[in-house]
């Protein structure tokens, strides 16, 4: 009955994972799968648009560079995607999967433009301001609490618990700019204060983003020290690390996990109140325009390290620009740019597996 | 096809199986034994003997780098648990592979590829078929998450009968069932085997190997030490097979100096998720200036105890310290790690999983020191620059061989990442050190090393607990030694007179049938 089987086959390939790897090697890496990427989208672009794939790169870099109007949306959009990404890489850090931010920004926005409308004009506009940062990163803290307390106490799953708080905030949002809209039943609320610019953020240096900037880069340092220099910091990554070892150095793992959350949450309710206040002064459902789930993956790309995250949220602004410009130029739709930055986001991806592990071929039987 | 081989060719014969871990010791070194239809043998040996791994090479997880399997007289190649389930192998294993939320017999079919529609009565039929053929007690219908531990085994059992298996292996079957059940188990086993099946049965207990198998292997550091017929022998002779020759060390030992009680433990009992006891009425007194040993088989309860002490644990009883220099006693029971250190017992404890949760694999040697202290000081932020010292001084005077203190311990070589945790806990200069096998994996050197520091750290006049599973350092190092079984002390004696006989006696006593059990406690 039983077959006798005297060869045993080895696999061909074996994937084994790499003990150690020189930063230079890793680079490489990730070098050569940057290089890989501009090649097969080259090839994809030439076939789809019979155009110069080495046009097709300028256009990406004129999206981007081409003029001082398109650096400046760049550096804008890189700053709020960043600033997402800062929001969720505390609780990253400790292996909570905090993929709420989408709805954390959106509710932090939406408590700031509550305060626009409704105090607009009755508060002089310094307090407002002060009240409209206040009521921002406390929405945003709640909404990510509500899931850490939940996962605290009786270990429910964040991931779903913090997706579906997603769509809550954007019903709610709905819900409010119905309410509000100008003109009534148009279901928009158009700029808000257009006359007045009451809770408006100051325009500093005539540059409309600069503020922004500013804060997302300073905030950027802070969550840096915050995280690889202080008790807290520490204890974060010791409970990401292992709750094992957190309860054996007698660290109350609830505790951490909801405080972390409240950071996490109000740096998010933070990013709505610039996009708000800062640079849209309006809100709509579209306001967070998918940055929360992006932001997951810039924060993923640079392991976590604010200060690499302002290269990883850049060259993701950067592709967007850069492939929305090659929609527009080649009379291509939306999808394309899409098609693009996905190839180049796969590459990257791609590129931390080869990094992780290593293939080894079987060797050539001798007969 | 069974019946006629039967007493001809064996059922499964394995013939010089080695298998190599990388960077460990070689965990099956030429191993043969057999089992023939109708027949139960049973595979005794300490912790690390190798028989998991050799039954895991049976059941197709492992491949064997050398030797050969034959199945009834044929040779087989096994590269898969479905290549074992495809020669009738079915292995029964400790931790249950069930599926909560499924019934028993929606289980029991899970996995099957079968062609056609899945016909749920016939597969229940099956089933009671199956469970009436060898007296099983199960309600096919029950879904897993309100089964008992034993009804769950019995689960695994019939799924490895649905699908044919001739060649039974049960993993330590026993170890959660209480004597009843056992009982009732191998009433059953033992139908299987007038059946014709044959089987394998991984144990520690020799009263259990007695009255069930019909052969034993005895496996000792990998090798297969010697196979008997269970007719023709003893439990002291099974016990000295197992324990293997004594072998003198040359560890260090001192009497200790003005010993004083340090930390009373009394009447502990703990229970586990499960609902089963792991601690039974535990009594005991640590006195400083000594190093006082655990022994007992893995999982008799030394991790629950330890943890236990340390505040990680929750159990009833008492755990008293006495504070050396004021004399006052302190209750830690029902405390925590924290409050314990803030009631000023200088507590240190080295467990078994070190980089699980002595240690933090992924952070650097610095940060690791500090696990234990960064919250020290004023301020929000961390102070490195302590750690950093502690960090130079320990890999400088253990000699942790490492590139650098900022390498993560995950990628030091076992013996380093052990001596960067004890240099730690002992820094604390603590005044009971508590150690969960600090020397499992280490080579002879770093062993002595940790030797030397727990015997530094008993002349300083610490209490140090070690639990630790190989009796010839038991024996060496200790000054008393208490003897775990099942979760139940089943007695304390002097090191320096008692025999690696009389320990493995103890270590596999079974308490429940014995009345002299009782005698060493205290």
């Amino acid at each position: 009955m039983a077959k006798v089987e005297h060869k045993v086959k080895e696999p061909l390939i074996h994937i084994t994972k790499r003990s150690r790897i020189t930063i230079w090697k890793a680079w490489l890496i990730r070098i050569a799968a940057v290089a890989l990427a501009l090649v097969v989208s080259g090839i994809v672009a030439y076939l789809v648009t019979s155009e110069n794939p080495l046009r097709i790169y300028a256009v990406i870099i004129d999206g981007t560079f081409g003029t001082s109007r398109r650096f400046w949306g760049m550096l804008q959009n890189l700053a709020m995607l960043l600033c997402v990404s800062l929001g969720v890489t505390p609780a990253f850090r400790m292996r909570f999967w905090n993929i709420g931010a989408e709805g954390q920004v959106l509710i932090g926005g939406l408590a700031c433009a509550a305060c626009m409308i409704l105090f607009g004009d009755k508060l002089p506009n310094a307090v407002l301001i002060i009240v409209m940062i206040i009521a921002s990163l406390a929405a945003g803290a709640i909404w990510a609490f509500i899931p850490a307390f939940f996962r605290a106490n009786w270990n429910t799953n964040e991931t779903l618990f913090t997706l579906m708080m997603n769509y809550i905030a954007i019903q709610l949002v709905s819900f409010f700019t119905y309410k509000w809209s100008v003109p009534k039943g148009s279901g928009q609320i158009g700029v808000i204060n257009r006359t007045t610019h009451a809770g408006w953020l100051p325009v500093i240096a005539g540059k409309n983003h600069l503020l922004n900037i500013i804060i997302v880069l300073v905030l950027t340092i802070v969550l840096y020290i915050y995280l690889w220099y202080s008790r807290q910091g520490y204890e974060i990554a010791v409970v990401g690390e292992s709750e094992n070892t957190a309860r054996y150095i007698g660290l109350s793992v609830k505790k951490v996990i909801l405080r972390t959350m409240l950071i996490s949450g109000a740096v998010c309710g933070l990013t709505g109140l610039l996009l708000v206040a800062g640079t849209d002064h309006t809100i709509s459902r579209e306001t967070a325009a998918g940055r929360g789930f992006t932001a997951i993956m810039v924060a993923w790309l640079a392991k976590f390290n604010p200060l690499v995250m302002l290269l990883t949220s850049f060259l993701i602004a950067f592709l967007e620009k850069g492939s929305t410009e090659i929609s527009t130029t080649f009379g291509l739709n939306e999808s394309f740019s899409d098609i693009i930055t996905g190839i180049i986001i796969f590459f990257i991806i791609g590129s931390e597996f080869f990094i992780q592990y290593q293939l080894k071929f079987r060797e050539k039987e001798e007969k | 096809m069974t019946k006629a081989q039967q007493g001809k060719v064996p059922a499964l014969r394995l013939e010089g199986i080695t298998k190599e871990f990388v960077g460990k010791v070689v965990a099956n070194d030429n191993i043969s034994l057999s089992v023939d239809h109708g027949q139960i043998l049973s595979v005794l040996g300490e912790n690390g003997s190798g028989k998991t791994t050799l039954m895991n090479i049976i059941a197709g997880i492992y491949f064997p780098d050398h030797g050969h399997i034959y199945i009834d007289g044929e040779e087989v190649v096994m590269r898969s648990p479905k290549d074992a389930l495809r020669h009738n192998i079915g292995m029964i294993h400790q931790h249950f592979k069930l599926i909560d939320i499924f019934s028993a017999t929606e289980n029991i079919v899970l996995g099957l590829d079968e062609k056609g529609r899945l016909d749920m009565k016939q597969c229940l039929n099956r089933v009671k078929e199956i469970a009436t053929q060898y007296g099983f007690e199960i309600d096919p219908e029950k879904k897993i998450y309100e089964m008992s531990v034993s009804e769950k085994q019995t689960v695994e059992i019939i799924k490895v009968l649905y699908r044919g298996a001739d060649i039974l292996i049960l993993d330590e079957p026993t170890a959660v069932l209480t004597p009843q059940e056992t009982e009732k188990l191998f009433n059953i086993l033992r139908k299987m085997r007038d059946d014709g099946k044959a089987i394998i049965i991984i144990t520690h207990k020799l009263h259990e190997v007695l009255s069930l198998s019909d052969r034993v292997t005895v496996l000792c550091k990998g090798r297969n030490v010697g196979t008997v017929n269970t007719a023709k022998t003893n439990e002291t002779e099974l016990t000295e097979f197992m324990v293997g020759k004594k072998v003198m060390l040359n560890i260090n030992r001192t009497m200790p100096k003005d010993p004083k009680p340090r930390l009373e433990v009394k009447n502990l009992c703990c229970k586990d998720i499960e609902g089963v006891e792991v601690l039974k009425d535990i009594n005991f007194t640590v006195n400083s200036g000594e190093i006082f040993g655990i022994a007992g088989v893995a999982g008799s309860g030394q991790r629950e105890l330890l943890e236990g002490i340390a505040g990680l644990q929750k159990c009833e009883g008492e755990i008293i310290y006495l504070d050396p220099k004021t004399g006052e006693t302190k209750d830690l029971q029902k405390k925590t790690p924290l409050q314990i250190q803030e009631l000023g017992v200088r507590l240190s404890f080295v467990p078994e999983d070190r980089l699980g949760m002595g240690l933090v694999g992924n952070m650097s040697i610095v940060d690791n020191v500090m696990l234990r202290s960064y919250n020290k000081g004023k301020g929000i932020f961390l102070h490195r620059s302590a750690p950093t010292e502690l960090a130079d001084k320990i890999i400088k005077e253990l000699e942790v061989v490492t590139p650098g203190k900022s390498t993560p311990v995950r990628r030091l070589s076992g013996g380093n990442v052990q001596k960067v945790l004890v240099g730690r806990e002992i820094a604390a200069s603590p005044t009971v050190l508590m150690t969960a096998y600090p020397v499992r994996g280490l080579d002879i050197n770093a062993s002595y090393t940790i030797y030397n520091l727990l015997n530094k750290q008993k002349e300083g006049g610490t209490a140090v607990v070690f639990v630790g599973e190989d009796l010839d350092v038991l024996l060496e190092l200790c000054d008393r030694i208490l003897v775990l079984c099942s979760g139940k002390v089943t007695g304390i004696v002097d090191a320096r007179t008692t025999t690696k006989a009389e320990l493995g006696r103890l270590m596999t006593q079974n308490t429940n049938d014995k009345d002299g059990a009782s005698d060493g406690q205290g």
